[in-house]
């Protein structure tokens, strides 16, 4: 076991979750992927979904560029919102339960006919204004955690490590300064 | 576009049915966890960014061995292979300073969605904005560079 090349406290405070769930969700992720790719031979990213689908409506040539692909990455984005779904309808209920799976105790639970949702505590101007600079950011920079840090890391790509490593870094030191300016949540 | 094999949006749909899975499962989609990874409070979420690479590392390797072509797109396989310039490190900047304000990434937004967390239609929403923003630009400076060229 992982859990015995650590010291037990040292273990404790690096994942004070457990690794498990961490684990087997991002094993799952990458089969996800696999499973698309297999079939269709394409390496599947989430971010191209907000230029693609915003082809729908505008007539920019940069989202133009996406009609051929924008189809089926509405249906890729509704797969991950239902695969999310059965997530809390089984496992976040409690009508399955693993030894695999640690609950945590982030955000609030709340109740809707007997299935367990979450809700986020994070405030609504942090996601807002995180969410329009990650809108620009993955798309200038070719791609997100999924298109860098999942399809393109698993081919190999230079241009991906260097991505991921851009993002993680700034995404380390950005939180740690928010967190030292004492916004919470 | 009409010529699609029948099942491939259905396998499209069943690969983001896993992967949205995943991401519920492994806590991505909540915005605290990846804030809490981000502050050095908990590292596990290396081990959905790692273990999903390790998934696809294999299969991309493998999967072009075995077959010559997809079978419902006819295409071959080949890697996500991307050109790099400086707009993969101002993109990434970009995007590093909102993941670590947000705690929030695309896929793991719309997996948020499926687990319930409608508070996390507010990072869509900017991830919408931002991305028209962005394409606005690219567009615009695409047009006057063609205008600027044929008037020469």
């Amino acid at each position: 076991m992982v859990t015995e090349l650590f010291a037990p406290a040292l273990y404790e405070s690096l994942f004070p979750a457990g690794i498990s769930r961490y684990a087997v969700g991002g094993l799952l992720v990458g089969l996800g992927a696999a499973v698309i790719y297999l079939g269709t031979g394409i390496p599947a990213g989430a971010s191209t979904f907000l230029e693609s689908t915003l082809s729908y409506v505008s007539s920019q040539s940069r989202f133009q560029q996406y009609v051929g692909s924008r189809d089926w990455r509405v249906v890729f984005t509704l797969g991950i919102v239902a695969g999310a779904a059965v997530y809390a309808l089984t496992v976040q209920s409690g009508l399955v339960s693993s030894g695999l799976y640690e609950p945590g105790t982030t955000g609030q639970l709340y109740d809707v006919g007997g299935v367990s949702l979450w809700l986020t505590d994070v405030q609504p101007w942090r996601l807002f204004l995180g969410g329009i600079l990650v809108g620009i950011g993955t798309r200038i920079g070719k791609g997100c955690t999924s298109g860098h840090g999942v399809c393109g890391v698993g081919s190999g790509s230079k241009t991906s490590f260097v991505g991921v490593l851009t993002f993680l870094i700034v995404a380390v030191g950005t939180a740690q300064i928010v967190m030292a300016l004492g916004v919470s949540p | 576009m009409s010529k699609r094999h029948p099942l491939f949006m259905p396998l499209i749909f069943v690969g983001g049915l896993i992967f949205g899975f995943g991401l519920g499962f492994s806590h991505m989609a909540r915005p605290e966890v990846v804030l809490n990874f981000l502050q050095f409070e908990d590292f596990g979420l290396l081990f959905v960014m790692g273990g999903a690479a390790v998934v696809t590392a294999i299969a991309f390797g493998v999967i072009p061995r075995l077959f010559d072509r997809a079978p419902l797109t006819g295409d071959t396989y080949g890697r996500r292979l991307k050109s790099f310039d400086r707009n993969v490190l101002i993109g990434g900047a970009i995007f590093g300073i909102g993941w670590g304000l947000s705690g929030i990434c695309p896929g793991a937004a719309y997996a948020s969605l499926g687990v319930g967390n409608v508070t996390i239609l507010w990072a869509l929403a900017g991830m919408f904005v931002g991305a028209y923003i962005q394409g606005y630009w690219r567009s615009q400076r695409a047009e006057s560079r063609t205008s600027t060229a044929g008037a020469d």
